[in-house]
């Protein structure tokens, strides 16, 4: 690329980056471009060390596509796909049709005809043989109800309910 | 030699005059028009806040009735800016206060507004009329209810996608029931829910109310409430429309908008349900603005809509509306001035939603009026770029995002070069232009030798080297606002050129590869250029080359601010020196 020889430069010595994955083989799949992370924070940039520790996960350019906050926010259709263990097939659900968990936990227990049960902060989802999970944006699998509806509907890539036995038991000293 | 116009003659002359690029001039001719130009002056606007000093101004124009202010660069609204960067209010208002008290109307964008500053606003202008605020924050809504409560002429109350603390609805029942002169009310990004029989009262007292454009906690028989009281209304933006659908709750609505004889703009419609829509089929024909752009509506509804609307001129939708969705337009609205297409799943890997640069091509096709595109894009072709400027030479604002970085012509392979040279040497009379996808310095080239009425221009992802900006520096004569990021230049062409950016208002630079160095000759060389760097540690700590991630250089004749915050480097004009946070040391 031209633009590695401005200035006699050299890229990796001044940890700055453009381009995206699968442009060259020499940039990694995990990488920010730019300083800012999230909205309304001031963050700069990390350092290399930091990115190679996390895990592999879609590159996030800030600011980009140039849409406003108030735009990304309102605007994703955000259909998620629901799968429940022991179900032979998947269903799908838009997380905008519901205003919080209890909607949400509702139709989710009247499309697979389970119960589900009531959320509790410190046990989940006690006595009903079903746990309610979530892929978050950074591919971790979470529990539902633990981060207020408009953060986990924002994050939510797609939901799993877990049959309570092979579900790991949540300890109650955390 | 004698010849000179009394002052009152000379007055009497400039009350013709209202643009102030021409009161500029008249102000260079002597001393004496220079004086009463500017005691006549009622409009003034500042483009950079930091250009000139509060004082200056209000000391300057001490008959202003109207200011309007910005203060963020453009790519603050994509959170490029960090917080607390600067753009307050305060001194501004401040300063008016103290040498301005006929001040009646004050329009700010991206700028810090406390509430102290709407409560000095309301204490201050005896007569204050109108107070527009976008992309705004640092308020709440209390300092809204000190404008309702004593601002007894209040004619236009906007707060235009504001990020407001939001405290309650109360602020709203601080109109006192003295007030009737409402013109236009706009809080359609506050959050609480205001109460409807305050809005309601206040709407049926206010008989000039033309526009009103309510926030999605206004439920649906809220707004058929407010719109059998405020049927003259020009302007509506409505709250959610995402309640279930009842039949005797769409034949109110229908009614109540069938009413609205008036109605030339519709907005809000957050979560419209598509089986609303034929409510709104009433107002169709008269509608001269349409901004479906909070509106999850899909195809075929959207047509529906679209083809009764054959009166407008301004479009604002999501890409949900297809290429067939844009096609139907191009043959029904053929009064199309603008046109916005957003993306309805911005994060890269969501995207595929049947919208290509075909839908664009149609609507180029089929519109003659069309002069102002904003289009977000998966993919592009020149081919398709060629088309739409040999169809449209009358644009004027041309920003289409190719939501790939570095996409070339997907059929071609090609980069967009050739396309965007079509463009800018088709498009005459092009101000303001994006680009995107992959270009090579061959594309500005062909921008620096075409563009020359563009005024301001968005790059990012693009180029090759310094040529680039080479090419745009000596090129674009009427360039005023230049916005990059992340494109391969350095320090060569920004040093070659530094007397050209004296005359634009600002050049913002990020992720490119201009050193610390260049950042320091720069401010030495040009003694009324402002360089800021922003970075969290002092420029200094890295090595000269080493490149600096954000700069914002602006001309001035303020001198250095005052009122950095700690990651913002004023490169200061002393060799001896280097940066510093305070103007003066």
């Amino acid at each position: 690329m031209a633009y590695e020889k401005v200035n006699e430069l050299n890229l990796k010595d001044t940890e700055l980056c453009l381009g995206l994955p699968g442009r060259t083989e020499e940039i990694k799949e995990e990488q920010e471009v730019s300083c800012v992370k999230s909205n309304n924070k001031r963050q700069f940039e990390e350092t290399r060390e930091e990115e190679e520790s996390t895990p592999p996960t879609k590159t996030q350019i800030v600011g980009w596509p140039p849409v406003r906050s108030s735009r990304k926010n309102n605007n994703s259709v955000s259909y998620v796909k629901v799968s429940m263990d022991g179900a032979p097939y998947l269903r799908k659900i838009d997380l905008k049709t519901y205003k919080n968990y209890p909607e949400l936990l509702k139709a989710l227990e009247s499309m697979f005809k389970v119960t589900i049960g009531q959320y509790c902060e410190r046990e989940g989802y006690k006595g009903s043989g079903f746990v309610p999970t979530y892929e978050d944006k950074d591919g971790d699998w979470m529990l539902v109800g633990d981060v207020p509806w408009d953060m986990f509907s924002s994050s939510c890539k797609r939901l799993r309910i877990m049959k309570g036995s092979d579900a790991p038991a949540l300890d109650s000293s955390l | 030699m004698g010849l000179r116009l009394p002052s009152k003659v000379l007055e009497h002359i400039l009350s013709f005059i209202d643009s102030n690029e021409d009161r500029n001039s008249v102000s260079l001719v002597c001393k004496s028009w220079f004086e009463t130009e500017r005691k006549t002056r009622k409009r003034v606007f500042v483009g950079n806040c930091y250009a000139v000093s509060p004082a200056a101004v209000a000391k300057r124009f001490p008959e202003v009735r109207s200011l309007t202010l910005k203060g963020k660069p453009h790519f603050a609204d994509y959170n490029l800016v960090p917080d607390g960067w600067g753009g307050y209010a305060w001194p501004w208002i401040e300063a008016m206060a103290a040498k301005c008290p006929s001040l009646e109307e004050i329009r700010l964008k991206r700028m810090v507004v406390t509430d102290e500053c709407l409560e000095k606003i309301a204490a201050s202008f005896k007569d204050f009329k109108v107070l527009v605020l976008t992309s705004c924050e640092g308020f709440s809504t209390d300092g809204i209810a000190a404008i309702a409560a004593t601002c007894r002429n209040l004619r236009v109350l906007e707060l235009r996608e504001c990020i407001v603390e939001d405290l309650g609805g109360d602020w709203l029942s601080y109109f006192p029931e003295s007030s009737t002169s409402l013109v236009s009310l706009d809080f359609s990004c506050l959050d609480s829910e205001v109460k409807i029989s305050d809005l309601e009262r206040l709407v049926s007292r206010c008989p000039n109310l033309s526009s009103l454009k309510l926030n999605p906690a206004v439920t649906l028989d809220g707004l058929v409430s407010l719109l059998r009281r405020a049927p003259q209304l020009t302007e509506l933006g409505t709250g959610s429309f995402a309640a279930q659908l009842k039949p005797e709750a769409f034949s109110k609505l229908s009614e109540a908008f069938s009413n609205c004889k008036q109605l030339q703009s519709l907005s809000g419609l957050w979560d419209v349900l598509p089986e609303y829509l034929p409510a709104l089929y009433s107002v169709c024909p008269g509608l001269t603005s349409l901004n479906l752009s909070y509106a999850t509506v899909r195809m075929p509804d959207l047509v529906e809509l679209l083809r009764r609307c054959s009166k407008l001129q301004k479009l604002w939708v999501m890409d949900l509306i297809e290429d067939k969705g844009l096609e139907a337009v191009a043959s029904y609205c053929k009064e199309l001035r603008e046109l916005r297409v957003f993306p309805s799943a911005p994060d890269l890997d969501e995207a595929n939603i049947p919208l290509t640069e075909q839908g664009l091509v149609f609507v180029s096709k089929g519109c003659r009026k069309l002069e102002s595109v904003l289009y977000f894009c998966v993919q592009f072709t020149n081919a398709a770029l060629l088309t739409i400027a040999r169809k449209r030479p009358n644009l004027k604002c041309f920003r289409l995002c190719v939501i790939e970085p570095f996409a070339p012509d997907y059929k071609t392979n090609e980069p967009l070069d050739k396309g965007f040279k079509a463009i800018a040497e088709g498009c005459k009379d092009l101000r303001r232009l994006s680009v995107s996808g992959l270009l090579s310095d061959k594309a500005f080239k062909y921008i620096g030798k075409h563009a020359k009425k563009v005024r301001m221009l968005s790059i990012a992802f693009a180029g090759d080297s310094d040529l680039m900006l080479h090419h745009l520096l000596s090129g674009c004569e009427s360039l005023k606002k230049l916005e990059i990021r992340d494109c391969p230049f350095g320090d060569t062409a920004l040093l070659e050129h530094a007397a050209k950016l004296e005359t634009m208002r600002s050049l913002w630079m990020s992720s490119c590869f201009v050193s610390f160095g260049a950042c320091k000759l720069l401010s030495q060389k040009m003694p009324r250029l402002n360089v800021e760097v922003i970075d969290e540690h002092p420029p200094e700590t890295r090595p000269e080359s080493s490149p600096v991630e954000r700069i914002y250089i602006y001309r001035t004749v303020a001198g250095p601010r005052m009122d950095t915050p700690e990651f913002v480097w004023t490169i200061h004009k002393n060799p001896e020196i280097g940066v510093s946070h305070l103007a003066i040391k």
